[in-house]
């Protein structure tokens, strides 16, 4: 009997030591694994963020030309300072940096050196200070994009004439201006502070982000409290029944519709239906909030499921309401969960552009709004204008403003992160 | 003699028998309502049950039992898991109206009123009869805010200096006051097991109550800190009612002055502890005490 045992005991702990091993070099297999994935992962995001920012960051800086103007008095005759020809004055000064050149053709294209935006800066330039009327000055005004494109070397000097937009005469006067020291790049202020723009140098992203952050802060102020209350209500109150069950079923479902369908909603229903003016940041705010309630709900009902039993029954144990168990006990300790899945889908709306498309805020928009109801674009949507543009200049604008959305998205991201962080309960 | 016209004045479909040997032959063949070995009733009592009976949907978990809790008592009840201890104390506080699809039949009442009447609001009755639960649950609140919260609610006072006196109170009563009074801003989860459940204990008192129910309330905590929760039951015994459901007999026959045996929805048995333990009558109750199951 003894050996016996002896003799099965050994092989089963032999046997055993190989299982061991084998169980070690499978769980060293699935950590490898999942180092591939993570490492594929990152590298995606990697050339992701190498593209964008390669192709973008060339949008901050402006090339500027500095011109020697000279604001005539004959030219401010008329008492109103808006009708004076800034145009005029600009194109003088081409001529006198370019004394040289005389005929119409060649005039026309030194002409085209200098943004048409240059002659608005002049005009605000005498609106702010009128004594300079009758002065000379030397003054920096935004070159044309072509021109821009040329200095950042995304258009080539090498290439055949036929296939540049700028001929070699302009490449000549362009080439003088460098060498006298009066052209130059500077840090790109418009595309901060203007809006839209049929001339990439004059085009800005401030336009598109008030629109997105007016249509936003609609949203926020309707998706979350209603969020909450419908979450709250279907999570401790309602009773478990059929039409609660139908009501979960549906909420789950709408989370996955595709965005452009609430977009087709808030055009019929909104726009239509209500007469709300559209492409504006109102119906944009309505058709995210529409995106985003359900969202908001899940989150919400998820984050109060995970409050334990232990603190409803200590409350109600006290003798406090259901309802001073739900404000005093529950809505505090689920409010962190709530707000993460809050920021969650406000960065869903924030990045959304199919219904915003469906209810007019894809229209061309130069103004910056100014309310709810003024038209406006959003930042994806922007990005979507210009991306479908065909001058060269808009690419980089295009990369520039995905970067700043995701900067607004990264900033939200980590406000969750730290909310979660500040609020969460120690147990 | 009070006990006597109590009984005349109730009408029980099965009243309770002493004939030890006629309940014990109905143990064996038993389909119906066991009978309490017993006598379950009490002059003067501060609760009453009479003719309980639970049901969680269609299953029934407490069959037809009747037993007083007295004043200035430690009522124990002990018996199998399973055996609806947790769900009759749940009963007594209503704490059972949060359970979906639980049935309450019968009648308990609390110093004559029925709890379970129509017109009874259970957020007063909670405060007439706390309870401590059997893991110790207090806010992820500071120690203060835990103890203040129940009279914040009830509006017992909103004189700063008057609340800080319940809680200071509660908190001697409770036996926590020496060890926590330097830190009362600080969060009431941060204390060890027991000193969270005697906050606990704490909380519930601090609302004045009639009765404290304990479900268990040392099964999560050290031998140490059970004797403290011990001592600290013996002097509550002095201004409250006290039920507590233990799975550990030491701990029943230590601090209570009566017990009550459950078996499968049954109470079986219900005596002073010190007979229940050296000379119970019924034979699922000794079996149960020697440790035969359970
Ligand atoms: N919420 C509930 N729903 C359904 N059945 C329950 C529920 N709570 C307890 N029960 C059942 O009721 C019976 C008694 O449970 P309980 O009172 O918790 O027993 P004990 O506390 O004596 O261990 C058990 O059979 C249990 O399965
Ligand atoms: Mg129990």
């Amino acid at each position: 009997m003894a050996t016996e045992n002896k003799q099965t005991m050994k092989p089963f702990s032999v046997h055993m030591n190989k299982d061991l091993q084998r169980r070690y070099r499978a769980e060293k297999r699935f950590q490898r694994c999942g180092i591939a994935a993570i490492a594929i992962a990152l590298s995606f995001l990697a050339l992701l963020f190498a593209s964008i920012i390669g192709s973008g960051y060339t949008a901050f800086r402006q090339t500027f030309i500095e011109l020697d103007v000279h604001f005539s008095e004959d030219l401010f005759k008329d008492e109103n300072l808006a009708a004076a020809d800034y145009a005029g004055l600009i194109k003088q000064a081409l001529r006198t940096a370019f004394p040289e050149v005389k005929e119409r053709r060649a005039l026309k294209s030194l002409y085209m050196l200098v943004s048409p935006g240059a002659a608005f800066s002049l005009q605000d330039m005498v609106k702010e200070d009128s004594r300079l009327i009758g002065s000379r000055q030397k003054i920096w005004v935004p070159a044309n994009d072509d021109v821009d494109m040329l200095i950042k070397g995304q258009m080539k000097a090498t290439e055949a004439e036929a296939d540049r937009r700028l001929k070699d005469d302009q490449l000549g006067w362009i080439g003088q201006l460098e060498k006298d020291g009066k052209l130059e790049t500077r840090f790109n202020t418009t595309f901060f502070t203007s809006g839209d723009s049929r001339e990439p140098e004059l085009a800005g992203i401030w336009g598109a982000v008030k629109g997105s952050f007016y249509s936003l802060l609609i949203t926020l102020l309707l998706s979350f409290p209603i969020g909450v209350a419908a979450a709250v209500y279907l999570e401790e109150f309602a009773p478990k029944n059929f039409w609660t069950d139908i009501i979960e079923v549906n909420i789950n479902n709408l989370a996955a519709v595709p965005s452009i369908i609430f977009g087709l909603l808030g055009l019929a229903i909104f726009i239509n239906f209500w007469g709300l003016p559209r492409s504006t940041p109102l119906v944009g705010g309505l058709v995210l909030t529409l995106m985003t309630l359900p969202v908001i709900i899940i989150a919400g009902r998820a984050s109060l499921k995970s409050v334990p039993p232990s603190i409803r029954e200590a409350a109600l144990g006290i003798g406090a309401s259901k309802m001073q168990m739900v404000t005093h006990h529950v809505l505090p300790l689920a409010m962190p969960g709530m707000l993460t899945g809050a920021i969650i889908g406000m960065a869903r709306a924030l990045g959304d552009t199919a219904p915003l498309l469906m209810i007019g805020m894809v229209a061309f928009i130069v103004d910056i709004p100014g309310g709810f109801t003024d038209s406006a674009t959003a930042l994806p949507v922007q990005i979507y204008l210009w991306a479908d543009s065909s001058e060269r200049a808009f690419t980089e604008k295009t990369s520039a403003a995905i970067m700043v959305l995701l900067a607004f998205l990264i900033c939200m991201n980590a406000a969750a992160v730290i909310m979660r962080k500040k609020f969460e309960t120690k147990w | 003699m009070e006990l006597t016209s109590q009984l005349a004045n109730q009408s029980f479909p099965t009243l309770p028998t002493y004939d030890f040997a006629a309940s014990l032959e109905q143990t064996e063949a038993q389909s119906a309502v066991r009978q309490t070995v017993g006598n379950p009733f009490l002059d003067n009592p501060r609760m009453t049950c009479r003719d309980v009976a639970v049901f969680y949907g269609e299953k029934q978990a407490i069959r037809h039992i009747n037993i007083d809790v007295g004043c200035n008592e430690v009522l124990a009840m002990i018996g199998p898991s399973g055996c609806g201890k947790s769900t009759l104390l749940r009963c007594l506080n209503r704490m059972n109206d949060t359970v979906p699809g639980c049935r309450v039949e019968g009648e308990i009442r609390l110093d004559g009123e029925n709890i379970y009447d129509p017109s009874v609001d259970v957020v007063p009755l909670r405060a007439r009869v706390g309870m401590v639960f059997q893991k110790p649950n207090p806010f992820p609140k500071s120690i203060f805010d835990n103890v203040a919260y129940g009279p914040k609610i009830h509006g017992f006072t909103t004189d700063k200096a008057e609340l800080a006196d319940i809680v200071e109170t509660s908190l001697i009563k409770a036996g926590l006051w020496e060890e926590v009074k330097d830190r009362l801003q600080e969060p009431g989860t941060g204390l060890s097991g027991g000193q969270q459940q005697r906050l606990c204990i704490a909380r519930a008192i601090a609302v004045s109550p009639e009765v404290i129910l304990m479900d268990e309330p040392c099964s999560a905590l050290d031998p140490i800190a059970t004797a403290k929760i011990e001592e600290l039951i013996a002097e509550l015994r002095e201004q409250f009612s006290i039920v507590i459901v233990t799975h550990a007999m030491q701990q029943a026959s230590r601090v209570s002055q009566r017990t009550a045996y459950f078996h499968l929805g049954d109470l079986i048995e219900v005596g002073p502890t010190e007979r229940i333990f050296t000379n119970p009558r019924h034979r699922l109750t000794e079996d149960y005490i020697t440790g035969r199951f359970g």
